[in-house]
């Protein structure tokens, strides 16, 4: 039997590689990149709680379904400007996309 | 060890393996593929964790949806960032250090919680999970609300998505 700590441990790894890609990276998909790993991580805390503590109710998976649907908008949204403002500035390097920077 | 352990540990080494080099590979591609795998070996762990369903919608979302959108802005991106100069920031030990500093907070917090080592109680009533869930989703009294304003996200996404992203006709 798998002890809940291993999960835990593992989705908190996971979360920091995933932290490291956003604050590392420097092309903007790789950042989406980043952020798709810690929002799994998120989604397995969230079923491996659910599935040890609580796993008469039905609420960690509830949860889970709404982080999908957030992060499959998240995703489009975020690919779609990365799109446009590489069609206006030819980069998709972060640090270029300065034109609300004040 | 038991089998389910063993799973556990080689599922997990391979996973966190392409995550890292998800974060630090050079060629965008490569690391969507490596994406990916992360992604596949996240869907093994909902099959460990008794929750079949999340598995299927982890290969069906992420995997045939995502991953592949991000291949398609990696292509459509290629010309800018290839494999010459640095991928990282100048200062990527800042990173480094952030995400270790993090991961140690949430390890000192997690030991220190009573129910850490916790393990699994039995699972009643298993293939009655899905039909519990789908009910729960559409359910006035329990989770309708979020359903359907994940619903509008979607669709606002989606529309967002289009108007930003697609040609302007001047």
């Amino acid at each position: 039997m798998i002890p809940l700590s291993w999960y835990l441990i593992f989705a908190a790894i996971l979360f920091c590689v995933g932290l490291y890609g956003v604050l590392v990276r420097k092309n903007a998909i790789a950042i989406l990149m980043g952020i798709e790993l810690m929002l799994n991580s998120i989604n397995v805390n969230l079923i491996a709680f659910w599935r040890y503590r609580s796993s008469d109710g039905i609420a960690g998976q509830a949860f889970a379904i709404i982080v999908f649907a957030v992060a499959a908008a998240e995703v489009a949204v975020g690919l779609a400007l990365i799109i446009s403002i590489y069609r206006r500035r030819s980069s998709v390097v972060a640090d270029d996309m300065n034109m609300m920077k004040w | 060890m038991t089998a389910e352990q063993l799973i556990f540990i080689i599922v997990a080494v391979v996973t966190l393996v392409a995550g890292v080099s998800v974060v630090t590979s050079r060629n965008l591609i490569h690391s969507a593929l490596w994406l990916i795998l992360t992604l596949f070996g996240v869907a093994i762990f909902y099959v460990l964790l008794d929750a079949g369903f999340f598995a299927v919608i982890q290969v069906i979302v992420y995997i045939g949806a995502i991953a592949i959108l991000f291949i398609f802005a990696a292509m459509l991106t290629r010309r800018v960032m290839q494999d010459t100069g640095p991928q990282t920031n100048p200062n990527w030990w800042l990173g480094v250090l952030i995400a270790l500093l993090l991961f140690a907070g949430i390890a000192f917090i997690l030991i220190n919680w009573q129910g850490f080592t916790s393990s699994a109680p039995e699972l009643t009533n298993p293939s009655g999970r899905i039909n519990q869930l789908g009910l729960a989703l559409v359910s006035p009294n329990q989770y309708v609300l979020p359903f359907e304003l994940a619903s509008v996200l979607l669709v606002a996404g989606m529309i967002g998505a289009i108007f930003v992203a697609g040609e302007k006709k001047q």
